[in-house]
Formats: C-alpha cells, sequence, structure tokens
C-alpha cells in the first residue's frame, strides 16, 4: 500500500488513483475504530486551522467536517454565505484570501460552481477538500459510500451497483461512479429518460429505465434524492409519478428472487425514493453511510495534513 | 552493511520465559492485570509473552493491541504520514495493572504516545513497561523500562531489525545493524 496521497487536495474522485483510495479506507477503518472508544478524539490535527466554507446550504455534510475536524483536535471555523460579504459582492478568491489571512491550513469548501474548488487551489497556498461543487463531484460523498460497501461485502470489486434516480442534478452520481469504477465496481444508472445526463453512458455506465430490471441486476442500490431545488423546470409529471415508477418499496424488494443492499445519501423524501419500510429495513445501510462519513474524513484531513509539513 | 545477531529462535525463547517469570514475580495470580502490545511488532511479543504465561501458570491475562500512530508527536514531520494500524482493545483498563509491551525501547516517543492513547480506555492503576531490547543512550524523554529482555549500547546509526515467525519469516531473528550512510 503506498504511503501518502498522490494529491495535495481532495478536489474529486477523477483525480485520485485507487491506491489513494485504499490508503484514505485502510485510514479510515482506523478512525473508525477511535470514533466507537469512550474518548473519541485523538491530538493529531492539534495544530490545524481549518475553515469550513460553504457557500451552498447543507447541514449533513458540514456537520459531518465539523466532528470530523474537532475529533482530530483542530481548530474550527465556519463561515456561511448567507449574511456573509458574499452578499455585498466579493469575490470568491477574496474572501477565501480573507480568511486565510487569520492563518488557515485546509479549507473545506461547498459552492454551487463546479471547478470552484479547482480553482481556489491553483490561487491560495491552503489544502483544499471539495465538499460538493454544483452538480461536479462530492468526493468526501462517493468515498464514504464505497467504504460503506466494503464493509459489507468485505470489497468493492466485483459488485454490481445501480445508482438510480436524479443523476442529472447529482453531484454524489459522478464521483460514485469514477469511485466505484476505480475500485473495479460495475456500475448502472436508473432513472428516467429526463434526469439521465444525455451522453452518461460514454463514463462506462449501463443505463437502466426500469427500475425492477435495474434492481435485479444489482447488489447494491444506490438511491439518489430528488433535487427539487435545483430544478428550474418539470423534469416529470409529478412526485407521486415519480415514485409510482422509480420509487422502491418493501413490496418491490419482496418480489425480487435477491437480497440487495439499499443506500442513500440524505436526506431521504420519505415516500418518494423510498417508502420508510425500506429506508428503516435490514436492507439499508443509511446510517452506517452516516457514521462511516466521520471516519472517512477524519482520514482525508489527516492524509491531506500530513502532506503539509511541519 | 554489518549485522549482528542479537537473538535467535532458542535465545528469545529463554528471554521470554525469564520476563514471565519476573511478570510472575510482581504481579501473582494476575487478577487485575491486562497487557497492551504496541502495534506494529510489540503485538507478536505481547502474544508469546501472554501464551507462555498460559503454559506456566494457566492464566490467562487479557491482550489488547494499541496503536499510537494519531497520539504521535512527530505528526508532519515527516516526509508522510505514518499509516495507522488496527487498535483492539476489548476491555476498559480503569483500576488495571497495565504492562506495555513493546519489542525495542529508542527514544521514548512510541510509549509516551502510547501513554497519551491509553487515556480513551480509563484510568489504570498502574502502568508498566516491558520491553525485548532495550537500547541504551538514546533516550529522548525520561522513560525507562520496568522489565527487559536485553539491554544494548547503540548510536544513532544503528538500528533494530526485528524478524519473527509471526511476520512471515522462517525463523526467528533480531539483528542490530549500521545504517548505510551516504
Amino acid at each position: 500500500m503506498q504511503e501518502h496521497l498522490t494529491v495535495d487536495h481532495l478536489l474529486g474522485i477523477k483525480e485520485l488513483t485507487e491506491g489513494d483510495i485504499q490508503l484514505i479506507f485502510h485510514t479510515a477503518d482506523s478512525f473508525k475504530e477511535v470514533i466507537n472508544r469512550p474518548i473519541k478524539k485523538v491530538p493529531s490535527l492539534r495544530d490545524i486551522t481549518i475553515a469550513n466554507v460553504f457557500f451552498e446550504n447543507s447541514t449533513r455534510t458540514r456537520l459531518s467536517f465539523e466532528l470530523a475536524e474537532k475529533r482530530l483536535s483542530a481548530d474550527v471555523i465556519n463561515f456561511s454565505s448567507s449574511n456573509s460579504s458574499v452578499k455585498k459582492g466579493e469575490t470568491l478568491l477574496d474572501t477565501v484570501n480573507n480568511i486565510l489571512a487569520m492563518k488557515v491550513d485546509m479549507v473545506v469548501m461547498r459552492h454551487s460552481s463546479p471547478g470552484a474548488p479547482h480553482f481556489l487551489s491553483r490561487h491560495i497556498d491552503a489544502n483544499i477538500v471539495n465538499a460538493g461543487d454544483g452538480t461536479h463531484e462530492h468526493p468526501t460523498q462517493a468515498l464514504l459510500d464505497t467504504f460503506s460497501i466494503r464493509e459489507k461485502y468485505g470489497e468493492v470489486g466485483g459488485l454490481k451497483v445501480a445508482v438510480v434516480g436524479d443523476i442529472l442534478h447529482s453531484r454524489v452520481a459522478l464521483s460514485n461512479i469514477f469511485a466505484l469504477q476505480k475500485l473495479g465496481a460495475e456500475v448502472m444508472v436508473c432513472g428516467p429518460a429526463t434526469l439521465l445526463p444525455r451522453h452518461i453512458s460514454e463514463l462506462g455506465v449501463r443505463v437502466e429505465y426500469n427500475i425492477r430490471k435495474a434492481l435485479q441486476w444489482c447488489d447494491v442500490a444506490n438511491v439518489l434524492r430528488i433535487q427539487l431545488e435545483r430544478q428550474q423546470i418539470k423534469y416529470f409529471p409529478s412526485l407521486r409519478e415519480y415514485s409510482l415508477y422509480y420509487g422502491i418499496n418493501k413490496q418491490l424488494l419482496d418480489s425480487l428472487d435477491k437480497e440487495i443492499t439499499i443506500m442513500h445519501p440524505g436526506p431521504i423524501n420519505r415516500g418518494v425514493e423510498l417508502t420508510s419500510d425500506v429506508a428503516d429495513s435490514d436492507h439499508s445501510i443509511i446510517l452506517e453511510q452516516v457514521q462511516n462519513g466521520v471516519a472517512v474524513r477524519m482520514a482525508v484531513l489527516y492524509l491531506l495534513a500530513g502532506k503539509r509539513g511541519s | 552493511m554489518e549485522k549482528r545477531q542479537l537473538f535467535d529462535s532458542s535465545l528469545l525463547r529463554i528471554t521470554i520465559s525469564r520476563l514471565c517469570h519476573q511478570l510472575i514475580e510482581r504481579h501473582d495470580d494476575f487478577s487485575d492485570t491486562v497487557f497492551l502490545g504496541l502495534q506494529p511488532r510489540g503485538i507478536y511479543l505481547a502474544e508469546r509473552i501472554k501464551s507462555r504465561l498460559k503454559e506456566l501458570t494457566d492464566i490467562d491475562v487479557p491482550l489488547g493491541y494499541l496503536d499510537t500512530t494519531f497520539h504521535r508527536d512527530d505528526f508532519r514531520r515527516r516526509d508522510s504520514p505514518l499509516r495507522a494500524n488496527a487498535t483492539k482493545v476489548p476491555f476498559i483498563i480503569e483500576d488495571k495493572r497495565v504492562v506495555v509491551i513493546d519489542d525495542v525501547l529508542y527514544t521514548g516517543r512510541s510509549v509516551r504516545a502510547a501513554f497519551d492513547a491509553m487515556g480513551a480506555f480509563g484510568r489504570s492503576r498502574s502502568i508498566e513497561l516491558l520491553v525485548l531490547i532495550k537500547r541504551k543512550y538514546s533516550r529522548e524523554l525520561p522513560i525507562s523500562a520496568d522489565y527487559s529482555g536485553r539491554s544494548i549500547n547503540t548510536t544513532p546509526k544503528q538500528k533494530v531489525l526485528v524478524q519473527l515467525k509471526e511476520q512471515g519469516f522462517d525463523e526467528d531473528n533480531i539483528w542490530i545493524i549500521n545504517k548505510e550512510t551516504n
């Protein structure tokens, strides 16, 4: 196994090697043990200051990063664009440079524009962790998803994973496809034609429009949230119709002649993508995903901080 | 590269037996004693101590594996972060007599990190340190071993190379080697 990450920033899964992902997983295994101890904190990052810069709303990702940072003993500052200088017209670079002037070492950033963290990484001397850029990538979500699959099945290679739902507006889908493929899984996307990007098959994924066929094919279904807030036009007639054709319920799962694992990056639109009896069933590893998110983010921050030098 | 053997299988077995007898003298029936082997190689020595004690006394002392990577004080002073190993401490050390076991005592920094890491598992009644090899004149912290298999004079240019069967070697061999200098 390689000694350190090949990258200085975590901008996307596309830039990572399989070795990087395995190193992150190996480190996350150790952090998972740490966060299950009575005292869940280690002093590794006690001399590091991290800014969580969120230009777009997020609750669980920000909380997960904040918890990961605090469990590594880093100093944490939080910035959100609402009620901030961004509203007064300040540029992204100026905003972040002002934060960095406070001697910040790492920046965890969410932004609505694809490529914003890449832009920033070329202009500032801090490690950048992309916490979601528009509909482009959400690398730590993909890492925690694949880590959760590896935890359940032992390894990811050889598994069949269907990514179901709103692929077009999701930043999780692209990162998931890259991560799963790098680890040797077969990937399918399934959803209404209007929510699948036109050239998605060029990424080497299968495309399926029928949910029953997709579930019949896969070992794991990673069900994405319908991103209603990002839809400027109607991509499907109604939530009720979406639920009827693409929602996963207990009846549908029971009718398959196999057991599959259900995942969801949250928050769930209950009754739309998943019914409650599926989301809360033994098939679901949704809460494991949340717990693994902290361990995986600790691993990413630890490994990137280790490359900073003292 | 100059290489001098410190232990072979036979000498290692005798030394482990001696260390076990020293433990028996101090810990009697081991009723409140637990062992913590330090990752990565201290766990092999700890397993052997536990196993030999079982043969000698029929007492099964609880053994945990402790990894100190996240508690080290040289993080970010190395070329790359140390790779973490698994910690498996399936008991609470509250009010226990803990024997920390490692293969080599060198600067003392790993042991200091171990003391820090142990805090997550409770407040022990006492801590003792058992090492197979105690390197002299190399301590950077005021840490000493309560039990040691052998004390050796070393310089910073020397390295102790531990090759045990558990690591995949055909036989046990522990060497002291002179590191090559450019």
